[in-house]
């Protein structure tokens, strides 16, 4: 077994080596000649053979790691990538998170399922110029041809005398070679790693307690805080008595940034300790009269008008006014908490010139801007150290948490503090999944095929709106193609004053449910079976073809049409998002009032695989994390409060609830698409679908409660 | 303040902090090991779990106060390599983390019930773990880990008994 450790790059170092750059030798495609990469090796440093690719004398490979490891197992997989073309040593290769910069991209970080499709080409490009560096650099030191230099396993080999030297005695040569051009890519047929199932690089480190995430950096003379703020979104501190909180043992200072008051101590307890004898007036403004109820009510009076065209197609009005049946629903989904394991913290250390921060960040570039204009320093002077994340789920995208820590550090400059967030506070303060309304109606002709669909979305916005359209709101609805001639889909952006924000799958995660629902409704109207009613909707374009692939393989996987064991029954969810195509069959009883899903069957395209078993297991993971949606979670409002606490009442599925999850995976060699956020949508319809398989009752609301199917 | 005394992996450690601190922030901050996780803070999630006298404790809820005379072990003094123990051999074997947060959590639970219950079924590990949160759904890698944990673990036992492999 081979221990592997991924460990922070400081910033500094590259300062350090830079002093001495002759420049002009790395390759790094975007990377500008001033950037702090860009620097030559000294001497004994391991060599910088491009931005992504370091060679030690020892021979050791280190792969720089630019997509936060939230899970996800970019760690692996982009060390795939590179490995595959620079024909290293699989078991010689360490991993490193680098600091913010140009050649990671404009907006550095891991989101939008974005990691691998972003990386799938410049990766293997990195890896190619570097093991062609090598080969020449080989082929200096012999005198001969490259042509007659091969790299294999860490070394290059002289194929006419057998003679090797490897990647470590080579790398310093190569470093000062100019960098290659045209090199051309493997074909498929020659991949060695890429589509194989390998071991993930983070395990050993993740079974004995080493890894370190954000919760875990310790900085000397560092306090630790605790931050209270406003229980109603949007309020402030009108005034605030900290005497009892500095007479709690520990607490070492209290100060007061712009969202709350701030306690810190010398250990987290302490501060915690500390928050809660804190006597705080807050002025909460109008969110004080927020409740789900008057949100529902907003959102429900918005769908009663006209809203913007998201989409439309045909003529839905004529469509609708001349078919021979006519199907009208009303779908809803709550705001949710992304409630990843690890509780938002950052750890921060403002001086006067110079900021430094250790987080678990999706977005590193965000963080950086946010602590620049905090601090009013330029970017260039704020470090990000980026540690592993305990959970991302597109929360740590926002750097609202960095923010804070930032300010609270900025408020008694020179000292590091390190801010930890309660669970409470995680659930209390999100920026939340956006919770929806959606109003459906179909058209069917007189053999129950639909020829009209229309629908109103009453949905949040955070994405920007264009043509006043957030495709946040609408994605998993507009983005649907089954072969309906006429849909029209308008769009309104409540103005609830929750913050809300990207969670797992974004709009896809209610609007799959929604669309997937009510397609099922459309189906049972004329009694036609869930799958077959899919199959000859998707079969009509070609550009369904993959879609209507991972349906057939999941209903045949599934053994849909099959007899059950007494009591069971299936329902099946399809969805294609951000490039992949996921179809799932649920299979679930329902007995005493409780929903139970036995087993799942997952059929996916997410074109090229990189880790096989990569791909199992964030499809396991997702499907996971839409199934707490399903059947257990709900963000609820009262009087401007979020009324869950903690995991005693927002309580994800444990692993007594776990279904078996059987993945089945596609063969092809596409463009590889998303992965982390490919089965979170299309379980919820899945289960949802079999609840009306087995009880006749259709769930429009999640979470699934009793009453939806007593 | 007040001096604890307790055994923590095996060693004698004495604390002086506030009797009623959680041994969750004793380890984490006084003592600087970050290997045992704060989840929830009300014994809710289990990232939080040690043994104490050989049983699955939240830490994040036990005073440090409680602790005195008694011995804690941790992620981290779970093995003497942090690699060999039964249930650390079978998380690696079956890639069982993905983020990895819970996941000394997860062990420390897996390695109490294999010494109540060596050839655990399904419905006893539902039944051991189920108050171990995971958020990126590692459960069914981890069912399956904790059957290989207890292969190995079985193993092990033979060889030390027998001084020959199962």
């Amino acid at each position: 077994m081979t221990t592997l450790v991924t460990k922070k790059l400081n910033r500094r170092s590259f300062f350090k080596a830079g002093a001495t750059a002759a420049g002009g030798l790395m390759i790094g495609f975007y990377l500008p000649e001033r950037s702090p990469l860009a620097a030559q090796t000294t001497a004994g440093a391991p060599s910088k053979l491009n931005a992504f690719v370091r060679i030690g004398a020892d021979d050791s490979v280190t792969l720089m790691i630019h997509k936060s490891e939230m899970g996800q197992g970019t760690v692996t997989s982009l060390s795939m990538l590179l490995a595959e073309e620079l024909e290293c040593n699989w078991n010689k290769i360490r991993t490193e998170f680098p600091p913010v910069d140009p050649a990671y991209g404009a907006m550095m970080g891991a989101y939008g399922s974005l990691s691998i499709r972003t990386s799938w080409q410049p990766l293997r490009q990195a890896g190619a110029q570097a093991r062609e560096m090598l080969i020449a650099a080989a082929a200096q030191k012999w005198g001969v041809d490259k042509s007659q230099c091969k790299a294999d396993n860490g070394s290059i080999v002289n194929t006419a005398t057998n003679a090797k030297l490897s990647y470590g005695s080579l790398a310093d040569a190569a470093a000062k070679l100019p960098v290659p051009t045209g090199i051309q890519l493997k074909e498929p047929a020659q991949y060695h790693l890429i589509g194989t199932s390998m071991k993930r690089l983070d395990t050993a480190s993740k079974v004995n307690g080493t890894a370190t995430f954000g919760l875990d950096i310790k900085r000397p003379g560092m306090l630790y805080a605790s931050l209270e703020r406003c229980p109603v979104f949007g309020g402030k501190v009108a005034s605030f008595d900290a005497t009892k909180a500095k007479a709690v043992p520990g607490v070492k200072n209290v100060v007061q940034i712009s969202n709350g008051v701030a306690v810190l101590a010398d250990n987290t307890w302490a501060a915690m300790e500390g928050r809660k004898a804190l006597t705080i007036q807050w002025d909460e403004g109008p969110g004080a009269n927020t409740s789900s109820a008057s949100l529902r009510q907003m959102f429900m009076d918005l769908t009663a008008k006209p809203g913007a065209v998201a989409r439309t197609a045909g003529d839905a009005d004529k469509a609708m006014s001349g078919a021979a049946k006519k199907l009208e629903a009303v779908y809803e989904a709550p705001y949710l908490s992304h409630a990843p394991m690890e509780p938002l913290n950052c750890v921060a250390h403002v001086t006067g010139d110079h900021c430094e921060i250790w987080a678990g960040t999706q977005i590193q570039s965000v963080a950086q801007q946010t602590a620049a204009g905090i601090t009013k320093l330029p970017p260039s002077k704020i470090d990000i150290h980026t540690e592993y994340l305990g959970g991302g789920f597109g929360r740590r995208g926002g750097a609202d948490f960095i923010g804070e820590a930032v300010e609270i550090a900025k408020a008694v400059t020179g000292t590091p503090v390190k801010l930890t967030w309660s669970r409470e506070d995680d659930l209390q303060h999100d920026t939340y999944r956006p919770a929806s309304y959606t109003t459906f109606a179909a058209g069917l002709d007189a053999d129950g095929w639909p020829v009209a669909l229309t629908g109103r979305v009453a949905c949040p916005s955070f994405g920007g709106l264009r043509n006043g359209v957030d495709s946040t709101g609408v994605e998993g609805i507009v983005t649907m193609t089954y072969d309906i001639p006429n849909v029209h889909i308008e769009y309104h952006p409540p103005d609830a004053g929750i913050p809300v924000s990207y969670w797992r799958s974004v709009g896809f995660s209610q609007n799959c449910f929604f669309m997937e629902s009510f397609l099922d409704e459309m189906a049972a109207a004329t009694k036609k079976d869930p799958v077959e009613f899919r199959r000859r909707l998707l079969s009509k374009s070609p550009q369904n073809a993959r879609y209507l692939n991972v349906l057939n393989i999941a209903a045949d996987k599934a053994g849909w049409g099959k007899p059950l064991p007494a009591g069971h029954f299936h329902g099946v969810g399809v969805v294609n998002n951000l490039g992949s195509f996921n179809a799932q069959v649920a299979e679930v009883s329902v007995t005493q009032g409780k929903v139970k899903v036995h087993r799942v069957v997952c059929a996916v395209d997410c074109g090229q695989v990189v880790n096989r078993a990569g791909v199992t297991q964030q499809i396991e993971s997702g499907i996971v994390y839409g199934l707490s949606a399903a059947l257990k979670i709900g963000i609820t409002l009262d009087h401007g409060r979020v009324q869950q606490k903690n995991f005693n009442n927002y309580d994800p599925l444990r692993i007594d609830e776990m279904p078996v999850v059987e993945v089945h995976i596609v063969d092809n060699h596409e463009n590889p698409g998303g992965i982390g956020e490919a089965s979170t949508p299309s379980i919820i319809p899945a289960v949802t679908n079999a609840v009306f398989a087995a009880t006749g009752k259709r769930i429009r609301s999640l979470p699934i409660k009793p009453a939806d199917f007593a | 303040m007040a001096a604890v005394k307790f055994t923590l992996n095996g060693k004698s450690q004495t604390v002086d902090v506030q009797a009623q601190m959680p041994l969750l922030w004793v380890l984490r901050d006084t003592l600087g090991m970050t290997g045992t996780k704060f989840g929830c803070g009300i014994a809710q999630c289990g990232a939080c779990t040690v043994h104490i006298n050989g049983q699955p404790v939240r830490s994040c809820v036990t005073q440090i106060s409680t602790v005195a005379g008694k011995s804690v072990t941790t992620i981290e003094g779970l093995s003497a390599d942090g690699l060999s123990h039964p249930v650390q051999r079978a998380w690696i074997e079956e890639d069982v983390p993905q983020c990895g947060y819970c996941q000394s959590g997860q062990i420390m639970t897996a390695a109490a019930l294999l010494t109540k219950a060596p050839n655990p079924s399904d419905a006893d590990i539902d039944e051991s773990m189920h108050g171990n949160l995971c958020r990126c759904g590692t459960y069914q890698s981890i069912r399956r880990a904790v059957h290989t944990a207890a292969r190995y673990r079985r193993a092990s036992i033979a060889v030390a008994e027998n001084g020959v492999t199962a």
